[in-house]
């Protein structure tokens, strides 16, 4: 199952030019980029690891995109995304999310239904992925 | 079937009309500029134009798709002291954009601090965070030879020489180097680093100005501050440049700046020293031959000690 979330999910993966024109378009806006990556694809799980430090100051996406490429030969294996933070007075947040790199295989996530009290029902999503430990969760591929 | 291909894909231009490339890019005025704003270095600026032709002829070829790799463009300025390595480094970066061979046309101006750490593993970052900021322009490099210390083994400045020398030729399309420095120590430089002596496509050498060419950025100088010389201050100051030169830690068209300087300062210390009068503008604007003939130049002689007053 794919995983939908930040910008630009529900379509095609993106190239690397057009990763690299929204980058642009970012630093054009002076907002910091930044790399991210985990292998734990909840959608409530909101802090990845960084790549290095936010990348500010800077003029042209060559720079961003050589630093992804650095990023995917390491955790090519991996959900990578950039966003694109603004710290201008009044937004002082993220921007622009989108994934960037994604394994190759999906598996999903279960839905457990717990019964509670009553009649009511508990539910949690669970990643297959993520029943194996952290960095061999899709290292088979 | 591969003729029909051949169709559908589109077709270069055979023809490429030479005038309306050069007056579209606007580089003419660029070059224009170079000639009258900066005076002398007439090698300097006949490779620039050497540069910018070829420049202008490789981006016909890609137009007509006969175009293969992508030109070097890195490049080293060496020459003496004060003789506009850093200015025509920032004139290179405009000419560039305007050719559309670097994307932004920024410069980032680096020394060694900026790119050598201090302790093991610094330095790596240290290099990669500016190298990633000069991309899409130039990186220019001044007094480069401080990055190589022969003398200590254990320098860093080595493994920063590593990471820029791999960047220079792994992303060519992204950033120009400019390398600046003086003569004979940047020649020791690439003696010690052949690898960046054959990475740099351009090796252009600044020479002296003359006597007249100094003269003639003084008067550039001053009529850009709003001042100028009298006739005897401009003999005076001929005597000073003919004298200045022959000391020692002469930097050329910085040393000329620093005299006008003070030159500038005895002139508002004569004005001042008389405070029953009304000044018209051309009494501050004028500069007398005692204002330059007060200078310490002339009274040591030969010899003085280096940026005498």
């Amino acid at each position: 199952m794919r995983v939908t979330q930040g910008c630009f999910s529900f379509l095609p993966d993106l190239t690397d030019e057009q990763i690299a024109a929204q980058v642009q378009y970012c630093l054009d806006k002076g907002w910091a980029v930044n790399i991210e990556f985990t292998d734990d694809p909840h959608p409530r799980n909101t802090y990845w690891d960084m790549w290095g430090l936010p990348m500010f100051d800077l003029r042209d996406a060559a720079g961003i995109m050589k630093e992804l490429a650095d990023c995917r030969r390491v955790y090519g294996d991996r959900y990578i995304r950039i966003s694109g933070f603004d710290s201008g007075h009044g937004w002082e947040s993220v921007r622009l999310s989108f994934i960037v790199n994604r394994p190759r295989e999906e598996p999903g996530f279960r839905l457990d239904r717990q019964e509670a009290a009553g009649r009511n029902l508990h539910y949690s999503t669970h990643s297959y992925a993520a029943g194996r430990p952290e960095g061999e969760r899709y290292a088979d591929q | 079937m591969t003729q029909v291909q051949e169709q559908i894909r589109e077709t270069p231009p055979e023809t490429i009309d030479l005038r309306h490339e050069f007056a579209d890019l606007g580089i003419g005025d660029v070059l224009d500029q170079l000639d009258s704003e900066l005076i002398g270095l007439k090698p300097v600026k006949t490779r620039i134009r050497e540069i910018a032709s070829l420049l202008l002829v490789e981006r016909i070829r890609q137009k007509m798709a006969l175009a293969t790799t992508f030109p070097t463009l890195h490049m080293s300025f060496t020459g003496n002291p004060g003789t506009g390595k850093t200015t025509v480094a920032l004139r290179m970066a405009g000419i560039l954009h305007k050719l559309g061979f670097v994307r932004r046309g920024h410069v980032i101006s680096v020394t060694r601090d900026d790119l050598v750490g201090q302790y093991i593993g610094h330095t790596a970052p240290k290099t990669k965070e500016i190298l990633k900021k000069a991309m899409g322009g130039v990186l220019f490099i001044d007094e480069a030879y401080y990055l190589y210390r022969p003398e200590n083994e254990r320098d860093y400045g080595q493994e920063a020489i590593e990471i820029l020398l791999q960047i220079m030729e792994a992303q060519r399309e992204d950033l120009v180097v400019i390398l600046a420095g003086y003569g004979d120590r940047m020649e020791k430089f690439f003696q010690s680093n052949p690898g960046f002596r054959s990475r740099i496509a351009h090796h252009i050498d600044f020479p002296d100005y003359s006597d007249g060419e100094l003269l003639w950025i003084a008067e550039l100088m001053l009529q850009q501050q709003n001042y100028r010389f009298s006739p005897e201050a401009r003999e005076a100051f001929t005597q000073y440049i003919g004298i200045r030169k022959e000391q020692p830690l002469f930097s050329n068209a910085r040393s000329i700046r620093n005299a006008l300087d003070r030159i500038r300062l005895r002139q508002a210390n004569r004005i001042v020293a008389k405070l029953d009068r009304t000044l018209t503008a051309d009494d501050v604007m004028s500069i007398e031959a005692g204002d330059v003939l007060a200078s310490r130049v002339f009274t040591k002689g030969i010899g003085a000690a280096g940026e005498g007053r």
